[in-house]
């Protein structure tokens, strides 16, 4: 068990790129750090050098106290999990989870019974004897996990280990990893793409954006309070609605009508020494359908009505999707995201306001809507640097 | 179901008959050598496919003089220590090719490639000039060096190929298994380059096994002399005889080694080693 200090870590490539920028992270003992962003970012950079498998071209990297940057990865005994998983082809299950140990020149009788504990916990002991090739994904990633707990290392790494595996096994194979890290105490960095890996399976998340670490801090509070324009439209789904509007003594003028600001936002946009022209921000989830509100409830909040262009009734909830009259804001963090969400993420991101109404609402396609929300909810955003200036953290 | 059977016997019928077109062509002439060895010295010349008598002497013959067991041996020898340094050196250079970025790779590429592009007959003089200078005229290293430098272009070649196809992870993964270079290399690399390397060392020993130009020139006596240089000395017993029967006996034994080698080698060559390394 260790802890992972990077100090001003930075990595270019030998072709000019520029893949991580004075990365300042300091990883607690047995703590499970997440690295989110988008494609491109330098999350496995990162990850491979703390691994030892990319060097680093300036900064310092401690591991427990230690300079590590000149360590082989062999010295620094960290285990990583690879996305392909990486399992060496002609080898069984307990060969390949026994090489770590082999190397390590363990003795046999050592390395069955660690072999054969770390079976039992993936659930592999069945197949000890079969070749990864006539395993099922879930079973190879677990393998891969295994490779990586039997020799007890000071850490894990793990690049988007679940990616390659369909949705159910990866809300599976999620609950283990989280069971397995509490279980193990190991200290591990794990890079993701995925929200609900982000949001649920680290004590902390590290938001990065173009190799420059955005915000660091609990999934909880990078949901509350995002630092930036990035991090607000990055983490929560779907992505927070992001709208012009103009600041006129305490009042907000948006395409969503003129908003009266609550004191507590407008004090911060005070302190924060707001301009004029922002960038408001509100998540889907802090809208709701006006006729479902009580009367008294609905006083402390405003209400715009707009024509519901899409609804998606998902079960538990429907998400009701408006078009606004004005351009929505865009920025060159905002393009981005939405370059990164893709073709993939909700129809009409970046051109429509998604509002999550509960499943109860009587909202219906092509139908004018009440929809209220809660203006202490608003988030302002410089647009010019994208800084959060409702940022109370 | 009928109709479809009709037609998948008819296909078959076509590739069966096109099967034997072409293996009677191939095999056609090494069937020959091998009814002409069997055939005593006054039949030898009657056309007949199938010997009227048969007989072993033109075996016994060879294998009774020095004038082919040693050139077996130097075949044997030279052959094998030749392919296992050129597998050994390919393995090395084409896995730098394949793996590392590092300056004049290109170079080293096209200089490989312009070894294997140059017409040997070009360099056996020179050859012969700088041999006979060193003292490595009619010595095992007086052919095994130029072997190994025009089996290895074809091996870098071959083996680069394979060492491409092995997921690169797989090596990031053994370091990170607390691997050094050396026991990657050993442990993970090698055995899933094995198919590729057993191919390239049929081809190398084919290449050196079969080569006449180089041994005829470089060789004077039986001290290196390998079999095909040595069958163009073979004579009867009287220098009015026709050594036919003789050569084609020896031909027939010089091709038992090689199909051995394939049979034995080829068994290694199991396709798909690597799948399962990773998703998949
Ligand atoms: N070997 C390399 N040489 C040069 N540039 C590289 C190299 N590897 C990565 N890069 C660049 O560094 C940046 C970060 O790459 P990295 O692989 O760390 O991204 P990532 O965040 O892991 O992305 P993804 O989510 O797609 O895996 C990219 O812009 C990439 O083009
Ligand atoms: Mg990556």
């Amino acid at each position: 068990m260790a802890e992972i200090v990077l100090d001003k870590v930075t990595k270019r490539y030998p072709d000019g790129a520029l893949a991580v920028s004075e990365m300042d992270i300091e990883i607690a003992d047995g703590e499970f750090v997440i690295l989110v962003g988008p494609s491109g970012c330098g999350k496995s950079t990162a990850l491979n050098m703390i691994a030892g498998l990319e060097d680093i071209s300036s900064g310092e990297l401690r591991i427990d106290g230690a300079r590590a940057n000149e360590k082989a990865p062999k010295d620094r005994d960290i285990a990583m999990v690879f996305q392909s998983y990486a399992l060496y082809p002609h080898m069984s299950v307990r060969e390949n989870m026994a090489f770590p140990l082999r190397l390590a020149k363990v003795d046999d009788a050592t390395v069955r019974s660690k072999v054969e504990e770390a079976a039992a916990i993936l659930d592999l002991t069945q197949h000890l004897d079969r070749k990864p090739s006539n395993l099922s994904g879930g079973q190879r990633q677990r393998v891969a996990m295994g490779r990586a707990i039997v020799r007890s290392p000071k850490a894990f790494l793990m690049d988007e280990p679940l990616s390659n595996l369909d949705a159910k096994l990866r809300g599976q194979m999620r609950t283990s990893v989280s069971k397995l890290q509490r279980q193990l105490g190991t200290t591990t960095v794990y890079v993701t793409h995925d929200q609900t890996e982000a949001m649920t399976l680290g004590d902390r998340v590290v938001v990065l954006r173009g190799g420059i670490v955005q915000q660091i801090g609990s999934p909880q509070f990078l949901y509350d309070h995002p630092a930036n324009l990035f991090v607000a439209g990055f983490i929560g789904s779907p992505s927070m609605n992001f709208v012009p509007a103009t600041l006129e003594d305490g009042s907000l003028k948006t395409p969503l009508g003129t908003i009266t600001l609550t004191d507590r936002v407008r004090r911060l946009a005070e302190a924060a020494d707001a301009p004029r022209e922002v960038v408001a921000g509100i998540r889907p989830e802090h809208f709701e359908d006006a006729a479902l509100m009580e009367e008294s409830h609905r006083q402390g909040g405003s209400t715009f009505t707009a024509t519901v262009d899409v609804l998606e009734s998902m079960g538990a909830e429907k998400y009701a999707y408006f078009t606004v009259e004005e351009e929505l804001a865009t920025t060159a963090e905002l393009e981005e995201l939405a370059a990164d969400a893709g073709a993939t993420d909700v129809p009409g991101t970046g051109s429509a306001i998604v509002t999550r109404l509960s499943a109860s609402s009587e909202a219906r396609e092509g139908q004018p809507l009440d929809v209220w929300f809660d203006p202490d909810r608003i988030q302002l955003f410089d647009p010019a640097n994208g800084t959060n200036l409702t940022y109370s953290g | 179901m009928a109709i479809g059977g009709a037609v998948t016997t008819g296909r078959k019928a076509r590739w069966a008959l096109v099967d034997v077109i072409v293996v009677v062509y191939a095999l056609f002439p090494v069937l020959w050598i091998v009814s002409l060895s069997f055939k005593s010295k006054e039949t030898l010349s009657d056309g007949n496919f199938i010997p009227r008598e048969w007989t072993f002497q033109n075996y016994a013959d060879i294998f009774a003089t020095n004038e082919f067991i040693r050139p077996l041996i130097n075949s044997l020898g030279i052959s094998i220590i030749a392919t296992l340094i050129a597998v050994i050196l390919g393995m090395m250079a084409a896995y730098a090719i394949a793996r590392l970025d590092f300056p004049g790779k290109k170079l080293l590429v096209g200089i490989s490639l312009l070894i294997a592009m140059f017409p040997q007959i070009s360099l056996v003089t020179p050859l012969f000039n700088i041999e006979r200078e060193l003292g490595l005229f009619d010595t095992w290293p007086g052919l095994i060096l130029p072997y190994i430098t025009f089996a290895l272009p074809l091996a870098i070649y071959t083996l680069s190929a394979f060492f491409r196809e092995i997921p690169w992870e797989l090596e990031k993964a053994a370091k990170m298994d607390g691997a050094t270079p050396g026991q990657a290399f050993r442990r993970v690399i090698a055995p899933l380059a094995a198919p590729g390397v057993f191919t390239t060392a049929i081809l190398v020993f084919i290449f050196c096994w079969n080569d006449f130009l180089f041994a005829i020139s470089l060789t004077s006596t039986e001290a290196s002399r390998t079999v095909p240089a040595a069958l163009s000395f073979f004579t009867g017993t009287s220098q009015f005889e026709d050594p036919t029967g003789t050569i084609s006996a020896a031909a027939v034994v010089i091709t038992i080694p090689i199909i051995l080698f394939v049979l034995f080698f080829q068994r290694r060559i199991v396709a798909g080693l690597t799948s399962g390394a990773v998703k998949g």
